[in-house]
C-alpha cells in the first residue's frame, strides 16, 4: 500500500512538474537560438501552473486540444521529452516524424490530440470528440486549450454554444495571458472578463488563479467532474502571463514598464518555491524537484540529438488511406 | 515627384501604405497587429503615429476583419486590411468568395468593393503544414478578385498601390522570406499603374518559362543554368495573376513551342494547369510537351528537411527547361 501523498508532496510533485516544462522550454529556447531547431517557436514559460494543474485530473482517455503554445501541455499530458524535442529538432524520433514541428505536433497515444497553428481551430475538433464520447461509450471529456486572443474568433464561440446545446463534455481552458501576440487583449474587449461570455452560452464560467496549480487542478477537477456527469461544457479561465516573447525574437515593446520585474514574483515556480518554505519544507527537497526535472530533460536532449534526421523516403505517405 | 530611394521588400510595401493614407483620405489600414506594433512583419510601421485612427490593431477576428472592409467599402472608405498568413483567410473565406465578389456583380454595378487585402504565403524553413500553403488558385477559382504576387520591391510597392487604387477586391499576396531582403532601388512618387501586367525578367527563344511568386527567384536561376548550357530561356514574371496577362505568354509560348510553368502551389488545380490549358486551346503546336513543376499533391512537413524533399528548387526548374529544351 502507497502512503497518501501529504500537502507537501503534492507541492513538491507540482513544482517538479512545473519546472520539467520550463526546462523543457529553456532547452527548446537555446537549441531555438543555436539554429538547431528552425523557424517559429512559441514558449509557455511562466504558464507551465495550467498544463501541471489541469492534466492532473484528466483521465486516460480524455482528449486534450492544445494550440501552438503547446510543449508544457504536451508534457504534462504524458508525451516524452525527447520524443518532443527531436519532433522540434525534425529528428526521425520526433513524435510525428518531423511533419508537424513545434507548433503542429500531435500524439494522441499519450492523450494529447494535438497543437494547432490556426487560433481558434482546436475549439471544434474538442466539441467533436466529446460528441464521439457520447456515442462510444468513453464519456470521454474533451479539454481545449486556446488563448485569450482566440475567444475573439468565430469558431470559438460557436463551438461553445455548440457543446452547450448539446450537454457536451468539454471543458474549454482560455489562457489569458493579457496579450494575443504583440497586442494587449484589454484594448481587443469591452469587457475583459472573458470568464463572463459562459453566461451568454448557459454554461459556467469562472476566471481563476492560472499561476497556482494547486487551483487549477481544483477548478478543473470540478469542470471536468461535472462535464463527465453530464452538466455540460465550462468554460475556465486561467490567469496567468509569459515571461518571454510571442516567438523567440518578439521585441516586446509592448510591456508596460516594470512589468516583467512584477511577473516575475507571481509566476508559478517562485510562488510554489515561496509556500514551501513558509511550510518549512526542506531546501534539499525543493533543490531536488529541479534536479530530478533537470536531469530529465538533459537526457531528453541527448536523446532527440543523437536521433538522425527524419527521413524524406516516406514523406509522400499518409496523405490518403 | 518620383525619387528612387534604397528600401526592402517590406519598406516598399510600407511606402506605397504611407503613399496612399497621404493620397487618399478614404484609405483605411487594419487588421492584427498592424497598428500599435506596425505588424508583425513591421509593413505598417509608424503609419499608426502618422494616420492615428485610420490605421488600427483588431480582435483575432477574421470573418470581421474581412467583412468590415467590404462593407466600408462599399459605404466609401477604400480598406487595405491585412490577413496575417494566407492560411488564415480560410476561416473567413465567405467574406472573400460570396460576399466581396458578388458586390459589384449583383448589384449591377451600383454597389462596389474596393478594398485591399494584403497577405503573405509561401514555405519557409520550420513553418509548419498550417502555415506554408501556397492558395493563390482560391482567389483565381473565384470571379470578381483580383490577385496578384509581387517579388520585387518595386512591385511590392507599385502593386499594392495599383491594389488600392482599384475599384474591386485585390488580394495582395506578399512573402515573409521576401520582407527583409536586401535593400533595392525603388522608384517612388511616380503615377499609380492599372492593374496587370506582366514581367519579362529575361528574354529568350528557346523556351519559354512562366512563373509567379518567391519560386520565380529559383526560375531566374535555372534559366542562367540553362544559358550556360547553350539554352536561351525566355523568362515571364506574371506577377498579376488576375488580369492575367494572356496575350502575352501565349505569343511567347507560339513563339518559342516549349513551355514549363513553376509555382510554389500544389500541382492539381494549381494555376499552371490553367496557363496549360489556355496553350492547348489556343491550338498552340508545343515542340515538346508541356512541363509545371509544383509543390506534389502534399501537406507541407515542417522539418525544413522534409520541406525541402518537396519544395521545388532551382536544380529541379533546371531539369525541366532541359526536358523541354531538349525533347522534340
Ligand atoms: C486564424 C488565425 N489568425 C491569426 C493567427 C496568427 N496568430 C497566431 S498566435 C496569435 C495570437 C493569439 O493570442 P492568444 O489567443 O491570446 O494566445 P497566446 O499566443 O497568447 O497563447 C495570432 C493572432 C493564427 N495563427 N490563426
Ligand atoms: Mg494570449
Amino acid at each position: 500500500m502507497t502512503e497518501p501523498e501529504t500537502a507537501t508532496d503534492t507541492m513538491l510533485r507540482d513544482l517538479r512538474g512545473l519546472w520539467r516544462i520550463r526546462l523543457l522550454e529553456e532547452k527548446i529556447r537555446d537549441l531555438r537560438l543555436n539554429g538547431d531547431i528552425v523557424g517559429s517557436v512559441h514558449l509557455c514559460i511562466g504558464q507551465e501552473a495550467g498544463p501541471v494543474g489541469a492534466c492532473s485530473v484528466l483521465e486516460p482517455a480524455d482528449a486534450l486540444f492544445a494550440t501552438y503554445r503547446g510543449h508544457g501541455w504536451a508534457l504534462a499530458r504524458g508525451v516524452p521529452a525527447a520524443g518532443i524535442l527531436a519532433e522540434l529538432l525534425g529528428r526521425s524520433t520526433g513524435v510525428n516524424g518531423g511533419r508537424g514541428g513545434s507548433a503542429h505536433f500531435s500524439a494522441p497515444e499519450h492523450g494529447f490530440h494535438g497543437e494547432n497553428s490556426i487560433v481558434g481551430g482546436g475549439a471544434p475538433l474538442a466539441v467533436g470528440a466529446a460528441l464521439a464520447g457520447r456515442f462510444d461509450g468513453t464519456g470521454r471529456v474533451a479539454l481545449c486549450v486556446f488563448g485569450d486572443g482566440a475567444m475573439n474568433q468565430g469558431s470559438v464561440h460557436e463551438s461553445m454554444n455548440f457543446a452547450a446545446a448539446f450537454d457536451l463534455p468539454v471543458v474549454f481552458v482560455c489562457e489569458n495571458n493579457e496579450y494575443s501576440e504583440l497586442t494587449p487583449i484589454r484594448d481587443m474587449v469591452r469587457n475583459d472578463v472573458l470568464a463572463e461570455r459562459a453566461r451568454a452560452y448557459g454554461i459556467l464560467g469562472e476566471r481563476i488563479d492560472g499561476n497556482d496549480p494547486a487551483v487549477v487542478r481544483d477548478r478543473v477537477g470540478d469542470a471536468v467532474q461535472s462535464a463527465r456527469e453530464g452538466g455540460g461544457p465550462v468554460l475556465l479561465e486561467l490567469m496567468t502571463a509569459r515571461l518571454v516573447g510571442h516567438y523567440i525574437g518578439d521585441a516586446e515593446q509592448y510591456r508596460r514598464p516594470g512589468e516583467l520585474e512584477r511577473l516575475a514574483e507571481t509566476e508559478p515556480i517562485a510562488r510554489l518555491r515561496r509556500a514551501l518554505r513558509s511550510a518549512s519544507v526542506d531546501e534539499t527537497a525543493i533543490a531536488a524537484a529541479h534536479a530530478e526535472a533537470a536531469r530529465e530533460i538533459e537526457a531528453a536532449a541527448q536523446e532527440a540529438a543523437a536521433a538522425p534526421p527524419a527521413g524524406t523516403d516516406a514523406v509522400r505517405r499518409h496523405v490518403h488511406a | 515627384m518620383p525619387e528612387t530611394r534604397k528600401l526592402s521588400y517590406g519598406e516598399a510595401a510600407n511606402a506605397a501604405l504611407r503613399r496612399a493614407l497621404d493620397d487618399w483620405p478614404e484609405v483605411l489600414v487594419y487588421g492584427e497587429d498592424v497598428g500599435v506594433p506596425g505588424g508583425v512583419f513591421g509593413v505598417s510601421k509608424g503609419l499608426r503615429k502618422q494616420f492615428g485612427d485610420r490605421v488600427f490593431d483588431t480582435p483575432i477576428s477574421e470573418s470581421a476583419i474581412l467583412g468590415s472592409a467590404v462593407g466600408a467599402a462599399m459605404f466609401g472608405r477604400r480598406p487595405v486590411v491585412e490577413i496575417m498568413w494566407t492560411d488564415f483567410f480560410l476561416v473567413a473565406l465567405d467574406q472573400v468568395v460570396n460576399q466581396a465578389a458578388n458586390v459589384r456583380y449583383v448589384s449591377e454595378g451600383r454597389l462596389t468593393a474596393p478594398l485591399t487585402i494584403r497577405t503573405q504565403q509561401g514555405t519557409a524553413p520550420g513553418s509548419c503544414a498550417q502555415h506554408s500553403q501556397s492558395l493563390e488558385a482560391f482567389f483565381l477559382h473565384t470571379p470578381g478578385i483580383r490577385v496578384c504576387m509581387p517579388v520585387t520591391a518595386q512591385d511590392a510597392h507599385d502593386l499594392l498601390l495599383s491594389s488600392i487604387a482599384c475599384d474591386d477586391p485585390v488580394v495582395v499576396i506578399e512573402n515573409r522570406t521576401l520582407y527583409h531582403g536586401g535593400k533595392q532601388e525603388v522608384s517612388v512618387g511616380g503615377p499609380v499603374a492599372p492593374i496587370g501586367g506582366l514581367r519579362v525578367r529575361r528574354p529568350g527563344t528557346t523556351a519559354t518559362a512562366v512563373t509567379w511568386g518567391s519560386i520565380s527567384q529559383q526560375v531566374l536561376v535555372a534559366a542562367e543554368t540553362l544559358a550556360s548550357e547553350d539554352h536561351d530561356v525566355e523568362v515571364l514574371e506574371t506577377p498579376w495573376l488576375d488580369p492575367f496577362p494572356w496575350d502575352e505568354v501565349l505569343a511567347s509560348v507560339a513563339r518559342t513551342r516549349r513551355l514549363v510553368v513553376t509555382h510554389e502551389a500544389n500541382r492539381t488545380g494549381g494555376f499552371g494547369a490553367e496557363v496549360l490549358a489556355r496553350v492547348a486551346e489556343a491550338g498552340i503546336e508545343l515542340a515538346a510537351p508541356p512541363v509545371r513543376v509544383a509543390v506534389p499533391d502534399l501537406r507541407l512537413p515542417a522539418a525544413p528537411g522534409l520541406a525541402a524533399a518537396v519544395v521545388p528548387a532551382a536544380g529541379d526548374v533546371a531539369d525541366a527547361l532541359r526536358r523541354v529544351t531538349t525533347t522534340g
